[in-house]
């Protein structure tokens, strides 16, 4: 059986699938990889299925090594990849001989993912082996040392058929307004449209929090705890937004001024702090 | 099934707005019987307070479907009860006494004396925010969460009942604990208490 030891876990790395989906009504989030087209893309060119788990990492990349050689391959947001001495690229199989160490470096995104051939045999918890980090479902944030098995049935690398789908990366995310926009000034409303925010440093899987000009209520008082959905845009009392991301808690009480379009979230899973949003109101896909 | 309101979220989502936790849970289980018939397709169906979201719809189709979800309803069996074996023994049951004006041991035999109804899951997997309570015996939040509450332990907040899953932080007021777990990650039915769910504590 073949091993990922961990050298370097960088900022927050961690074990991702396509998350637990199907469960909310008993109050477990989604969870899954934050990147979800970069993550089926590691797996599609290592040969895995793409529900294999992968290695999700933040910022700061993550350094392993294997007890026998494998095939990998680094998708998502851009980094310098290394196999020992030897720099490798992203978005193709990558062959890593034992005991080299693999390293991804900083990246200009927020979140690479390293798929290996034969996916990432962490244990299933719940039908996935994805990392919660709000419910601690899953494993936990992998630390140096951590040693992680290697599944047994690698696939085929392949080159073609690999691309994501046309991204237009950029500050502008699509808003669709709702449930609760009714919660909000008119003034509000008009100002949210084209309103400028930069990522905080508070931010994480649970949410992108923001700041920016402040999103004033209408109506005093709370929220019945209510539904929450991945991209939600809850407003607390202090008129911040934050963007719900995969380990968001499936209910919450504060109103949701509106819902990000799904096509723009992946900018949303990339976006990271400092670095600019800007909302545009749409009535519709 | 008439919701008070229909609000879309997003592209691919509806949250049905009701007068009460009841009927939320009416809907919830009305929404499941349709997708285990294969009349509605959705991915999530999730509860809460005062409201039901549908995620992963076909919106309009889900709008022009919505009055035949009260069909059927005849049939509809007794939902599971559940007993808790429970010892009122903890922390703030004095305080929670203060609030109803009784002693100690008057809260706990009132307590354990009514029926609740998990209403919906939140805050943690497997918390189950259970109804039953009567109006006036609202219990407010500590003013200062603890930040450790040990898994089991019963709490009140609002008009809600709750037993902690796992040791967590909490801000409920713990009236006791459980004998047994209500979460167990192994199993293929991890949680105890499910919406729709009755549930008694028995001392």
């Amino acid at each position: 059986m073949n091993t990922m030891t961990v050298l370097d876990p960088g900022f927050l790395t961690t074990v991702q699938d396509l998350g637990r989906p199907g469960l909310a009504h008993l109050g477990v989030s989604g969870s899954g990889a934050v990147d979800p087209d970069a993550h089926r893309l590691a797996n599609r060119l290592v040969g895995n299925p793409e529900s294999a788990a992968t290695l999700e990492t933040t910022l700061l990349g993550v350094t392993v090594t294997f007890a026998h050689s494998v095939v990998v391959a680094v998708t998502g947001a851009r980094c310098e990849l290394w196999v020992g001495e030897r720099q490798a690229a992203m978005l193709r199989p990558v062959h890593v001989p034992s005991g080299s160490a693999l390293r991804l470096g900083p990246s200009a995104q927020a979140r690479s993912y390293l798929a290996v051939s034969g996916g990432i045999d962490a244990p299933v918890v719940m039908g996935s082996r994805s990392t919660d980090l709000l419910s601690g479902l899953g494993g936990r944030p992998l630390g140096c040392g951590d040693r992680l098995r290697i599944g047994l049935d690698p696939g085929e690398p392949r080159f073609a058929d690999t691309a994501i789908a046309q991204r237009n990366p950029g500050p502008g995310i699509r808003v669709l307004l709702g449930p609760r926009d009714d919660w909000f000034a008119d003034a509000t409303l008009e100002l949210l449209d084209g309103a400028k925010y930069l990522v905080s440093a508070a931010s994480n899987r649970i949410g992108l929090r923001l700041q920016g000009p402040e999103l004033v209520r209408r109506r005093p008082g709370e929220l019945a705890p209510e539904p929450m959905v991945l991209g939600a845009i809850q407003v607390p009392p202090d008129g911040q937004p934050v963007i719900f991301l995969n380990d968001h808690p499936t209910t919450g009480g504060y109103p949701v001024i509106g819902v990000v379009h799904p096509d723009d979230l992946f900018n949303c899973a990339q976006a990271k702090p400092g670095d600019p949003i800007e909302f545009r109101v749409v009535l519709g896909p | 099934m008439e919701p008070l309101r229909t609000l879309k979220v997003g592209l691919d989502s509806l949250l049905l707005e009701f007068g009460s936790g009841g009927e939320v849970v009416e809907a919830f289980r009305s929404a499941r019987s349709r997708r285990d018939e294969g009349l509605l397709e959705a991915i999530e169906i999730i509860p809460a307070a005062r409201t039901l979201l549908l995620s992963g719809v076909e919106v309009d189709r889900v709008l022009g479907d919505l009055e035949h979800w009260g069909a059927g309803a005849g049939e509809q069996q007794q939902p599971e009860l559940i007993e808790l074996p429970i010892r009122y023994d903890g922390p703030d049951i004095e305080s929670v006494a203060r609030l109803w004006d009784c002693t100690a041991q008057e809260a706990a035999s009132f307590h354990s004396s009514l029926e609740y109804s998990v209403d919906f899951c939140g805050f943690a997997p497997g918390f189950a925010y259970c109804s039953g309570l009567p109006e006036g015996y609202e219990v407010p939040r500590l003013t200062r969460p603890r930040s450790a509450v040990p898994a089991r332990s019963v709490g009140l907040a609002a008009g809600y009942t709750g037993v902690y899953p796992r040791a967590s932080p909490g801000g409920w007021q713990l009236i006791g604990s459980v004998d047994i777990p209500v979460w167990q990650e192994g199993s293929g039915d991890p949680a105890l208490l499910r919406p729709g769910c009755r549930v008694r504590f028995v001392p």
